[in-house]
């Protein structure tokens, strides 16, 4: 197990170096190879009618004056060893891992990837609960009484759940919840502040969340279950003398648990690099809204910082799924 | 795929919005069920005027503002708000409409006083004032808060360098970062504590203006910490930060040590003022509406929320719908073939269906048709319209006769619109439209905004290369005058090889020197008259087509007082004195 952890972690870092040099060469070789110049990336930096000391000193200041591998190599040297950064009357030192400073703003990118993930992570956690638990028990429901009121209902709402769009659904619940009938709050309180604040004010944002992702896991689930309660080995527990529940639950979900925690695992690690139109319609600064930003700005270090906390995410999601499934099928050995 | 996300929101905002209109039968009515005082009311006068204090105020705002440090931002809504903690040498008297556009002295006891035939400006601050911790303000901290803001660009960069380009040895300062020495910028002087000196190159009789940016405001050197000063910013005006988080939120409470007896300008009304940043557009428009925030862009309602409150008599009450200061054009590229010509850029003039224009870009609520290059809210304005058609709505045969005296049939030509703003797309398929009419086909160029004028539109080689003789625009002016509005995209000596927007390349001996003239005139009437007479050589010369004047439709907070709309900040409300009716 842990040979495979750590052999699984070396390949998430090669995975993750391949991808910040993709990111490096859209942001900086495709414009190059269209024409673009370096003073003309500085130029975007400054404000109005730059001199050419101006762009000079502001392509010097943001490293645009070297070669694209020496940037690139400053960069992962950064992350490993931190850096210090000489802009103005201070030095300021960046610890590692240090993501670089925003072209835009001059702010660290770390930090303030930091003090946004808690935001994504609560956006995040709060729905996949709320999803996992109503996909699956809808599906569950749905699977036992195919064809019947609630059959039709469960997957009818799942139906309408995966068509509507954030920006319906999102609006509609702050709508409903927060102005006609104002029973949850909309500005964020952090969870170490005041939890049930904390949940009051993510509810609506968990639930839309929860309605859009909720449908696939009852369509998958419902399949799943399906299928696997006509198993010859679903016939046998119940001739064991098995009580139903203990079929369903303890066989026939397990069995059909597989594809749900593979796509789980996924989604999840997805939504924390960033929620983009979730935190978009709820109004939440979490790591969607700062790789927005970034993009809005062309600004490559805060770009290359969710790129990377993103791709961290999916690696780690996909790893702890491996780890499931060896949890929930038998058959699978971790070696 | 931009421009279906912002259409689906912009249904659904309407749509919600049109359900919770049902049910708020007197959304016109204030806490204290009184009626609002009708529609415009704030760009005719302050409206709920009010000196109470207390309460909470909050500004919420879609986007993040480029820089809450008064040296280095360059947005009309910064300039606006930061005067809360940053006072500049002069401001504009909180007034409606274009009374809003007087200038007052603020941190300066008076009007800057002029010699050396305007070359020279002298300054004398108020006495008695104070920092947010009490040490005293001086005229050193001025002069250092214009160095750091204009030559330090490699730091501090967001914002303009108007001082940069006006000051006498401003090309060779290398800014207050690199040149350790005291004695800082020599052409400006401090004689003693109270009293700055700026001398400039030429003689410039604006010079008020410019120092009623932000880079006037005091910054004490000591406490200065470059990029950083904006998370420990010093106050020198009524509020202070009480905290500050980058892209989330700012807190503002009293400054103590601020002292109305320095200060005839701010009230200092509520207790606290929040900025919220990155809120969902649709709800701030619920939160204005329902008389909880303000918009801090000040850019007016979603396009769903116009539909909703135009439409409603009683919300419309509480709507105020002016000018922005700004004009909506089509720029004709003087450097390429055949828009050289003056008849083929006068062929373009009269081709154009202003109304079917003015239509996409959101109806007369969003701009009146324009016909001059200065809006109507800018000093030097004079109604003319030199190409006017019936109805506005265009004349194929004079732009075919123009077509002909140019020696043309048809033009084949391109035109470019910034992808990321819906409306200047359509208003560009609209200009299409009408020109082939007349034969001049245009293939329509999407840039995105962010690249428009370093990568595109604004780099001339370009625009030649890929013969884009059409190019849209919006502009607005720095500081409310002619000069202010006219000089970066009119004057030849403004014309750079990236980041132009002197967009149609027009280099006229005449208005350069009518530019020159005039920033050197001291009598404001006869400045303005030279302003009238550069907007009328340009228009002769049908160097670039006057679209609309853009105009704001601003939803007014019942719950917030002294609520007026000025032009110095493109109509939005003036944000020196707002307070809260109720806490």
């Amino acid at each position: 197990m842990i040979s495979y952890i750590l052999r699984r972690t070396f390949a998430a870092v090669i995975l993750l170096l391949v991808v910040s040099a993709v990111t490096f060469a859209i942001f900086f070789l495709l414009p190059r190879l269209a024409g673009q110049t370096a003073d003309q990336l500085a130029q975007q930096y400054i404000g109005k009618s730059p001199s050419k000391a101006d762009i000079a000193a502001v392509k010097h200041n943001l490293g645009l004056d070297q070669p694209v591998y020496v940037q690139y190599w400053h960069f992962i040297k950064g992350i490993v060893a931190g850096a210090d950064y000489s802009i103005g009357p201070t030095t300021v030192h960046c610890d590692a891992p240090c993501f670089g400073y925003s072209f835009k703003n001059h702010q660290a990118v770390w930090p303030e990837l930091t003090s946004r993930i808690p935001i994504t992570l609560s956006l995040a956690v709060g729905a996949a609960v709320l999803w996992l638990l109503s996909g699956v028990v809808a599906g569950v429901i749905s699977a036992l009484k195919p064809r019947s009121v609630y059959d039709r209902a469960f997957m009818g709402v799942a139906l309408a759940g995966v068509s509507l769009p954030m920006f319906f659904t999102g609006n509609l619940a702050l709508l409903l919840f927060t102005e006609q009938l104002p029973i949850f709050g909309r500005d964020y309180v952090p969870f170490t502040e005041n939890p049930s604040q904390w949940a009051n004010t993510l509810f609506p944002a968990w639930c839309s969340l929860a309605l859009l992702y909720s449908a696939i896991y009852a369509r998958l689930t419902r399949s799943g279950m399906l299928e696997t309660m006509n198993e010859d080995f679903i016939r046998t527990a119940r001739a064991k003398g098995l009580r139903e529940r203990n079929v369903v639950v303890r066989h026939g979900l397990r069995a059909a648990l597989t594809p749900i925690i593979t796509v789980f695992g996924m989604d999840v690690g997805l939504l924390l690099g960033g929620a983009v139109i979730t935190e978009y319609v709820f109004s939440l600064p979490g790591v969607g809204q700062y790789a927005v930003q970034g993009i809005t700005d062309n600004d490559l270090p805060k770009i290359l910082g969710v790129t990377l906390l993103a791709a961290f995410f999916v690696v780690i999601a996909n790893l702890v799924v491996d780890v499931l499934y060896a949890a929930a099928d038998p058959r699978v050995r971790l070696s | 795929m931009r421009r279906s996300a912002l259409a689906a929101i912009a249904a659904i905002g309407s749509a919600s919005l049109l359900v919770a209109g049902c049910s708020k039968a007197d959304d016109n009515k204030n806490e204290n069920g009184t009626k609002s005082a009708g529609a415009n009311a704030a760009t005719k006068g302050v409206v709920n005027a009010s000196d109470k204090k207390g309460g909470t105020l909050t500004y919420e705002l879609s986007d993040v503002p480029d820089s809450f440090d008064p040296g280095n931002t360059y947005y009309a809504y910064m300039y606006n708000l930061s005067r809360l903690w940053a006072r500049p040498l002069m401001t504009f008297k909180p007034g409606a409409g274009e009374e809003g556009n007087t200038l007052v002295p603020d941190l300066a006891a008076s009007k800057g006083v002029p010699s050396d035939g305007g070359k020279t400006w002298t300054y004398k601050l108020r006495s008695g004032l104070k920092y947010e911790d009490g040490s005293p303000i001086t005229s050193k901290d001025v002069k250092y808060a214009v160095e750091r803001s204009n030559f330090a660009r490699d730091v501090l960069s967001l914002g303009p360098n108007y001082f940069q380009q006006f000051l006498a040895g401003g090309d060779k300062y290398k800014g207050p970062y690199k040149d350790k020495s005291d004695k800082g910028l020599s052409s400006i002087e401090t004689p003693d504590d109270t009293t700055v000196v700026f001398h400039l190159k030429q003689a410039f009789q604006e010079f008020d203006y410019l120092v009623a940016a932000p880079q006037t405001a005091p910054v004490p050197k000591a406490k200065d910490k470059g990029v950083d000063y904006v998370k420990s910013i010093v106050s020198s005006g009524s509020y202070k930060f009480q905290s500050y988080e980058d892209g989330k939120q700012a807190i503002l409470v009293r400054n103590e040590n601020w002292d109305a007896k320095t200060d005839p300008l701010r009230k200092q009304l509520p207790d606290k003022i929040v900025v919220k940043l990155k809120v969902n557009p649709e709800t701030i428009d619920q939160d204005v509406l329902a008389g909880k925030a303000i918009d801090l862009a000040g850019t007016g309602v979603q396009a769903s929320t116009q539909a909703d409150v135009i439409t409603d008599p009683d919300k419309k009450a509480g709507t105020d719908n002016t000018f922005g200061g700004r004009l909506v054009y089509m720029a004709i590229n003087t450097k390429v073939a055949p828009f050289d010509k003056v008849e083929c850029r006068k062929a373009v003039q009269y081709a154009i269906d202003k109304v079917s224009v003015q239509t996409a870009e959101g109806g007369p609520i969003r701009g009146e048709i324009a016909s001059t290059v200065l809006p109507p809210d800018i000093p030097g304005y004079a109604k003319s319209d030199v190409y006017a058609t019936s109805g506005n709505k265009g004349d194929v045969a004079k732009a075919k006769a123009q077509l002909k005296a140019c020696g043309k049939s048809s033009i084949s030509t391109n035109i470019s619109a910034r992808s990321d703003r819906p409306q200047e797309v359509d208003a560009a398929t609209a200009i299409i439209n009408s020109l082939k009419k007349v034969g001049i086909n245009a293939s329509l160029k999407q840039y995105p905004s962010g690249k428009y004028f370093t990568d595109y539109a604004g780099v001339p080689k370009f625009t030649e290369k890929q013969n884009l003789g059409l190019i849209m625009m919006q502009w607005g002016a720095d500081w409310p005058s002619g000069y202010g509005f006219l000089q970066q995209i009119l004057n030849g000596k403004a014309i750079s090889q990236s980041g132009n927007t002197n967009l149609a390349q027009y280099d006229s001996k005449d208005v350069n020197n009518l530019l020159s003239k005039a920033i050197g005139t001291q009598d404001t009437t006869e400045r303005n008259s030279l302003y009238t007479q550069i907007d009328k050589k340009t228009m002769d010369d049908a160097v670039l087509v006057p679209l609309t004047y853009f105009k704001v439709l601003l939803a007014r907070p019942q719950n917030y007082t002294n609520l007026v709309s000025t032009a110095a900040f493109s109509g939005q409300y003036d944000y020196l004195n707002i307070g809260v009716a109720s806490k």
